[in-house]
């Protein structure tokens, strides 16, 4: 079920990504680019996190049709990426810059191509749905104390009834999970999936020492500790209590496709917003909840991204990017009644309602790299 | 809501806490009862930071949520400021892996 009826434009590397954004811009708003950074030729190990995304986004349930383009040189195969959309019944046209003969050959070949799919994208009808079709994937960005302590406990209470209705919903951002793993292991439903949790987030707190982040100096990052924040665990254990007390079901690999139905499970991604929003994106999520106590504008492409803060500077002062104010609870407001505002808000967006970074134009989109050291330490697991 | 709100002042999240959030701006020698305590706010807390609730010695673990937040690096008395100049956090530091603080990104993996 889709919230959305976009036609996607996915370029395969970076080399196809500025045509693609390009052709986006050209084809009016209902047509949505996901341009990155990935190279021709990504090394084996980030391969297939990249061929997760990009099946994932060409076949999202937020898009009607897709347009995959490439240079025609890549190593990822566009007639296997666009099989692979296909089988999902999501109407998939090609086009190589190399085959078209150039870039001012490939946007008239690349814009024939969306209006053909948008032709067919007109043809979905409305319909109304239940919530348990619905998957809600959790994020955060630009964290202050208000975080933990008002929008993230609010979001939890929302996911809580999201799950108990029969929805879905995804938690990621795997290394604020470092120092509160232990409330989260504790979740799930049973040995191997708290294995796997508590694996992924010792890998990322190996990661940091790897690449020697000392988290003492970056995480929390310095606006966070303006904010009020003052050590990982403490940013972590703020974050999580987005995620509610709802039993925890499944780990999945970044981009990997998300369960429907009543789940609450957990992505490992970054702490960057961007490529975790764009992970779980890719991995179905229809609707992206969003909470920042310092303030945030990021958006996405493809799924609507709810923007909620407990900060009551950052609502007045940014009020323009942000879809509902929390911080009615630092004044005693009861948690439950914001949350109910928040479920209403949702089924409102997930029913066509624009959120603040939609009207915005708000599209960041980008894929989790992995360091070469890091991949040579861990074996490429992606 | 889920922790325990003090006339606006500030937050105690969980019982077992030993440190609160002020939810306004607090001036030195501002004090407040709660619970049948009171707490004598010794430097400006501005909001959304901490003050102890419990003295602290170095090492003392810090609560917050009803969990270890980091650790006390200096002596810490009832109503001061608690951030990084006092308190860091037990996890993920180059120094807290034996040996592996000069991890270098060419070196061969010997996993």
């Amino acid at each position: 079920m889709g919230v959305r009826n976009h036609v996607a434009v996915v370029p395969v590397s970076v080399t196809a990504s500025a045509l693609a954004t390009q052709l986006a811009a050209e084809a009016g708003p209902q047509v949505r680019a996901t341009p990155h950074q990935m190279p021709l030729d990504p090394a084996p190990y980030v391969r297939e996190q990249v061929k997760r995304v990009l099946r994932g986004i060409g076949s999202h349930p937020n898009v009607g049709g897709t347009v995959v383009v490439a240079l025609g040189t890549e190593t990822i195969q566009i007639d296997t990426l666009a099989d692979d959309i296909a089988r999902s019944g999501t109407p998939v046209e090609t086009m190589s810059i190399r085959n078209a003969g150039g870039t001012a050959a490939a946007l008239r070949d690349g814009g024939e191509a969306i209006e053909s799919l948008q032709v067919e994208a007109q043809t979905a009808r409305r319909e109304s749905t239940s919530i348990e079709e619905l998957v809600v994937a959790l994020e955060c960005g630009g964290s202050d104390a208000t975080s933990g302590i008002a929008a993230n406990p609010i979001v939890g209470s929302f996911f809580d009834r999201l799950i108990e209705a029969g929805g879905a919903g995804v938690l990621s951002e795997t290394p604020e999970f470092i120092g509160a793993e232990h409330v989260l292991a504790e979740r799930c439903i049973d040995e191997g999936v708290s294995e796997t949790l508590l694996s992924y987030v010792e890998r990322r707190e190996q990661m940091a020492s790897l690449m020697n982040v000392d988290f003492r100096g970056a995480q929390p990052s310095p606006g966070n500790q303006e904010g009020g924040l003052t050590t990982i665990e403490e940013k972590s254990l703020g974050a999580i209590a987005k995620a509610g007390t709802k039993p925890l079901r499944a780990v999945l690999k970044y981009a990997e496709k998300l369960p429907v139905g009543g789940a609450f499970v957990v992505m490992d991604s970054p702490g960057y917003d961007v490529e975790s929003v764009s992970g779980k994106v890719a991995g179905g999520a229809q609707v992206v909840v969003f909470t920042t106590g310092r303030g945030s504008t990021t958006g996405n492409p493809i799924a609507p991204v709810v923007k909620i803060t407990g900060n009551p500077e950052t609502f007045n002062h940014m009020s323009e990017n942000m879809d509902l104010d929390a911080s009615g609870v630092l004044s005693g407001q009861p948690i439950n009644e914001v949350s109910d505002s928040l479920y209403s808000l949702v089924r409102a967006v997930a029913s066509g309602e624009l959120t603040a970074a939609e009207r915005r134009g708000m599209e960041e989109f980008a894929i989790n790299d992995i360091p070469p050291n890091v991949a040579t330490e861990f074996g490429g697991q992606s | 809501m889920k922790g325990q709100a003090v006339s606006d002042a500030f937050i105690i999240m969980h019982a077992d806490d030993t440190v609160a959030t002020a939810l306004t701006a607090l001036n030195p020698g501002r004090s407040i009862d709660y619970d049948g305590r009171n707490v004598v706010v010794s430097e400006e807390i501005n909001f959304g930071h901490k003050f102890a609730l419990e003295p602290m010695a170095v090492d003392d673990m810090v609560f917050k949520y009803g969990e270890v937040i980091g650790r006390a690096i200096e002596p810490v008395a009832v109503g001061d400021w608690v951030h990084v100049h006092n308190v860091e956090s037990i996890r993920a530091r180059p120094d807290s892996q034996s040996g592996e603080a000069d991890a270098v990104p060419n070196e061969e993996g010997s996993s």
